[in-house]
Formats: structure tokens, C-alpha cells, sequence
């Protein structure tokens, strides 16, 4: 049997076009996955969002109503608001106490392995606990937090029951969490070729000197790496606000994510959730493109 | 010119080299102690809820804290299987974490090795659509997703925690298998392609069984990820017969205001089996973040 063939479009040997059948077969869980999970749900996310859908009566076209409505509904901005002031404060923080940790431990000091382990630990804890934990470290009067504060008679604070002092309590118990940051600097400092160190020695380099010309350059890759997944995430705090706190007190930790699922979940519009979705979608694709465009200047890449 | 001044600093530096190295010695000292310090710091809050989890109620409410309950109340952890049907819970999280641990190992060999090792035409156009996936934020599919499989009739059933990921939706891990698997020379396959061998024998009995640390790194992750996951069993599971841990921690947080030795206690024993993977398996965490930048979550 012949395959009938145009001379341009050649079939090409049979043995190669196994490779392609086999080829797409192996890769069908991704192709189809991709499709069904996660562009099928995005485009009809944007459908959604020109609709007005509360699960129950048949969805209803508004046009822009719902995203009009994002731009003006103070609650939606005060919750883009507190995910921003989380993010832009907690996320340098996290990046100097990581990379100080890691300094530290490529130090010759004893107990390494151990002080890695522990810095770790905290997130093998599952979320969940860690936030009933933490909802108690900053108890008013049984919170370990306030005891600690009192040997330096720093008078009890009441934190999550706070609004001035609850988002900073999120971002207290993010620098908690650092653990995946600091291995991610460990192993990069690891990296640094001792020579550079030596010859900076020769060159009269102090310990200072190394540190700001050969160390922090050296890493600028994986510190933007740290900064760029910390970014995402950060905008994406959801549990601990869930659970601690449920967006209060006065709303001040309640968060972007808090604030679309209370929109889809609690209250069943669909379609403003949609478009909100959306809206920190964009933001935090801007964001990250923003830092993409931003690393050419200071971060260093080597030839 | 530069001659003089290397002298220089090797007459002036051959005194105070004695006084350098005890400097040195004196810094690692402080730096030690600086870090045992923070470390302690650091392992507290955790330390702090497997303690008060063995505390009578008396003790949790004292001033100053008590940090080693005087008679351990291992009956704690008999009251919360009372309070809530937490071996349900546990049961549960084994049965959609096993699933979708198996899914993402099944799928991600499957399609990395295709990226990997197998040509064929639009294989770059999806690979980098793949890789564009691995930091797109998921809260975009979250609402729509739900719509979704609300019409698949997945509400209040496991498939919505596991089905998607034999569908390779953790790219992550499929980059990681398929950086690996480039590595490897192609006269393995090449070979036993001669000798006859399929595909599938060549993915299932050559490359993987060399892919073990990855395999590894990518079981603890995935375990971790799925045990942990909230929002997830959160939104799709309403009946409390189908609850995982998580919920079941976030319930009885809800219900107990009163018995924190309760809440904790429930903490503690759902941290207790990623304690153990974390003790045994700590190589494959440490190597695969420094592989992949994620890990747990």
C-alpha cells in the first residue's frame, strides 16, 4: 500500500513518523491537561467575567459592570492595597534574612547540618498548623510572643486583634518561612569558585569587600530567582488570613485571594470573582515582566 | 610600586597575624552562639505545639508558660479522634495524596521524556508553553476551575484533588524529569531500540530506573504539596465524610476556642508524618531546591 503524496508534502520515513505518533502520545497527558485545566478555565474565566452568575438562576451578560465595579468597590482595592503592603515589605526582609542565614551557614561553624534542618522545618509544617500555631503565638495573653516581649518589659500587644499591628504580624510570621529561600542561597554560594576569593585575598580585599564585590554580584541571579517566586506568592496569601484572622480586624489582613474567595465562595458572584482573578492576574504577570526588564541592570549573568 | 606595598603588608601583618586568627576565632564564637540563638528561635513555635499538645487545659492558660507539661496528657490525642473523625481525615488525605503523588510521577516521566528524548513537530512550542506555565499564578483558574468540574459533577468527590494531576499539571516536575533525562547519552535508547524494545520498556526499565534521585525529589515534593494542600479540599469538599487533615485542623480550630491542647494536639499529629519523610528523605529536600527553587508549600 502506497501512500499518496503531493510533492510538497512529503510524508517522511516511516520509522520518523512513529518518533512524531509517539512523540505526541507521550506528551498527550500535558497537551491535554494544559487544555482542560488551565487554558479552557482561563478563557472561560474571561466570559465569566462579562457575566453576572450566582450558580443558581442562568448567567446574566453585563458588559463591563463587573469590572467597573473592581475599580470602584473600596473593599476590592483595600484588599489589592494590604496584598501590596504585605508583599513590598515582607519580601526584601525575607530576602536579607535568608541570604544573612545562608552566609552564616557556609561560615566553618559547628552544628551546620542542624541549624540548616531547623531554619527548614517550620515550612514542613503544614499551613494549616502553622496558622492555628501562630494564631496563638500572638495570643494577647497567653501568646508566646508577648511573654518573650515582657523579659524585655516591652508592654503585651494585642496583634491580630490590632489593625495597625496585624499585617505586621503576617509579615512576622512570613520571616518564619524562609527556609526554601535560605537552601536556594546555600547552594548558590556553594557555587562561587573559592579562586575569586583567593585572588580578591592577594588584591587586599577584607572580608567587607569580598562580601559586596564578589559575594552579592555572584548571587544577584538567584537573589532576583528568590525574589521573583516570593513575589507570586506573597500576593497569593490565603490561608494564614483565613485562619487567623478572616480578614480582620477592620479588614486589615484581608487580602486579595481572601477577597475573591470570599466574592466566588461565599457569596457566589462568579463573575466578579472572575474578573478579580484577573485583575491580580495582571498585576502580578506585571509585576514579574516589570522585574524580567528591571534584572538587566543589576543582575549579573556570566558569559 | 606594588611590589613595595605586598611588602609592606607582609612586614606590618607578620604581628598581628596572631591577633587576626584569635579575631577570627572569636567571631565564629559569637557567630555560633548568634545562631544557636536564632535557631532556637526558629524550631520554638513548632516546639511550642507539640508540648502544649500533651498540657492539661489548666496549663495551657498559666503565666509563666509551662514548656514541659508535668504529666503528659497522651489522652489529648485519644479526645480528638471524639471531637472529629479525624482517622476519616486521615484516611482521606492517604487516599488523594496517593493519587495524585502517583498521577504526577506517572505523567510528569511520561511527557518529560517526550520533551526530552523524542522528536517530533510542535515539541518546542509546547515545551515553552509548558515552562510559561510553571509561574503563572493559579488564582486565575481557581473560580472557573470550580465551575468546571461543578459540571463534571466532581463536587464533594476526590477527583478535583487528583485527576488533574495525572494530566501533568505540576510542570514543574516535568521540567525537572526532563532536565535529567537530556543529560543522559541517546546511544542508551538507541540501542535497545535495535534490540527491539518499545518505547514504554525503554522509559520504564532503562531511563528511570537511572532517574531515581529525581523520581526521589519529586515523590517528597509532590507528597508534600498534596498532604499540605487547603484551598483545594477547602472548596471542593463540603460533606465532612470526605474531609482531609487539613480541614479537619481548620475545624477544629473553629469548634475548640476553649482547648488549645486539642487544636494542637490535631496540629502535632498531622505534623508528624512529614516530620518522619523530612527525617529520612532531609538529602532529596536539600537537593531538589536547590534543583527546582520550590518545595513544600
Amino acid at each position: 500500500m502506497t501512500v499518496q503524496t503531493s510533492s510538497r508534502f512529503k510524508l517522511p520515513p516511516k520509522s520518523i513518523l512513529k518518533e512524531w505518533i509517539e512523540g505526541y502520545l507521550f506528551a498527550s497527558p500535558f497537551i491535554l491537561g494544559f487544555l482542560v485545566f488551565t487554558a479552557y478555565p482561563m478563557g472561560y474565566s474571561i466570559w465569566l467575567a462579562f457575566h453576572k452568575w450566582d450558580l443558581l438562576s442562568p448567567p446574566r451578560f453585563v458588559g463591563f459592570e463587573n469590572i467597573v465595579k473592581m475599580f470602584q468597590d473600596p473593599v476590592a482595592n483595600l484588599a489589592l492595597y494590604n496584598s501590596a503592603y504585605y508583599t513590598i515589605i515582607a519580601v526584601p526582609i525575607q530576602l536579607v534574612i535568608s541570604f544573612a542565614l545562608a552566609l552564616a551557614l557556609t561560615q566553618k561553624l559547628k552544628f551546620r547540618d542542624f541549624y540548616r534542618a531547623g531554619f527548614y522545618l517550620p515550612i514542613i509544617v503544614p499551613l494549616v498548623a502553622s496558622a492555628v500555631v501562630w494564631q496563638r503565638v500572638f495570643h494577647y495573653e497567653y501568646g508566646i510572643l508577648n511573654e518573650f516581649l515582657s523579659w524585655f518589659g516591652i508592654p503585651a500587644q494585642k496583634w491580630l486583634f490590632d489593625p495597625a499591628l496585624a499585617k505586621p504580624a503576617f509579615i512576622l510570621m512570613s520571616f518564619w518561612m524562609i527556609g526554601r529561600q535560605m537552601v536556594i542561597f546555600i547552594a548558590g554560594l556553594g557555587n562561587i569558585p573559592e579562586s575569586m576569593y583567593e585572588a580578591a585575598s592577594l588584591d587586599g580585599a577584607g572580608p567587607v569587600a569580598k562580601l559586596f564585590k564578589i559575594t552579592v554580584p555572584m548571587m544577584t541571579p538567584l537573589i532576583f530567582y528568590n525574589m521573583v517566586i516570593a513575589i507570586i506568592n506573597s500576593f497569593q496569601t490565603f490561608i494564614p488570613a483565613l485562619i487567623m484572622t478572616d480578614g480582620g480586624p477592620e479588614r486589615s489582613t484581608l487580602f486579595a485571594v481572601l477577597n475573591i474567595y470570599r466574592q466566588g465562595f461565599n457569596y457566589f458572584n462568579m463573575g466578579y470573582a472572575a474578573a478579580l482573578s484577573w485583575q491580580l492576574f495582571i498585576i502580578i504577570v506585571g509585576f514579574t515582566i516589570t522585574q524580567f526588564v528591571i534584572s538587566r541592570r543589576w543582575v549579573y549573568y556570566e558569559e | 610600586m606594588a611590589e613595595m606595598t605586598m611588602q609592606e603588608m607582609k612586614k606590618t601583618s607578620k604581628r598581628p597575624m596572631g591577633r587576626r586568627k584569635r579575631l577570627e576565632i572569636i567571631w565564629l564564637v559569637t557567630l555560633q552562639i548568634i545562631m544557636t540563638i536564632i535557631v532556637i528561635s526558629f524550631l520554638i513555635p513548632t516546639l511550642w505545639m507539640i508540648s502544649s499538645s500533651l498540657k492539661h487545659t489548666t496549663e495551657v492558660f498559666v503565666h509563666p508558660i509551662v514548656w514541659i507539661p508535668v504529666h503528659p496528657q497522651w489522652k489529648n490525642y485519644i479526645k480528638i479522634f471524639d471531637v472529629l473523625p479525624f482517622a476519616k481525615f486521615a484516611w482521606n488525605t492517604l487516599i488523594v495524596t496517593g493519587l495524585a503523588v502517583l498521577g504526577t510521577l506517572v505523567s510528569s516521566a511520561m511527557v518529560g521524556y517526550s520533551f526530552a528524548r523524542l522528536r517530533w513537530p510542535g515539541r518546542q512550542f509546547f515545551f515553552a508553553l509548558m515552562v510559561s506555565t510553571m509561574m503563572l499564578p493559579e488564582i486565575v483558574t481557581l473560580v472557573p476551575r470550580f465551575i468546571e468540574f461543578r459540571s463534571f459533577g466532581w463536587i464533594d468527590t476526590f477527583y478535583p484533588l487528583t485527576a488533574p494531576y495525572w494530566f501533568a499539571v505540576s510542570t514543574l516536575y516535568v521540567f525537572l524529569i526532563h532536565q535529567f533525562f537530556r543529560g543522559l547519552p541517546m546511544e542508551l535508547e538507541e540501542a535497545a531500540l535495535i534490540d527491539g524494545a518499545n518505547r514504554i520498556q525503554i522509559l520504564t526499565r532503562i531511563l528511570l530506573p537511572l532517574a531515581k534521585p529525581v523520581i526521589a525529589t519529586i515523590i517528597v515534593f509532590s507528597l508534600i504539596q498534596h498532604y499540605n494542600a487547603f484551598l483545594e479540599p477547602l472548596i471542593y469538599l463540603n460533606g465532612m465524610e470526605h474531609w482531609t487533615l487539613a480541614l479537619g485542623i481548620r475545624a477544629i480550630n473553629d469548634s475548640n476556642v476553649k482547648n488549645w491542647e486539642l487544636v494542637f494536639a490535631a496540629g502535632t499529629l498531622m505534623f508528624i508524618p512529614v516530620f518522619l519523610l523530612f527525617a529520612f528523605a532531609q538529602r532529596y529536600f536539600v537537593q531538589g531546591i536547590a534543583l527546582t527553587g520550590f518545595g513544600g508549600r
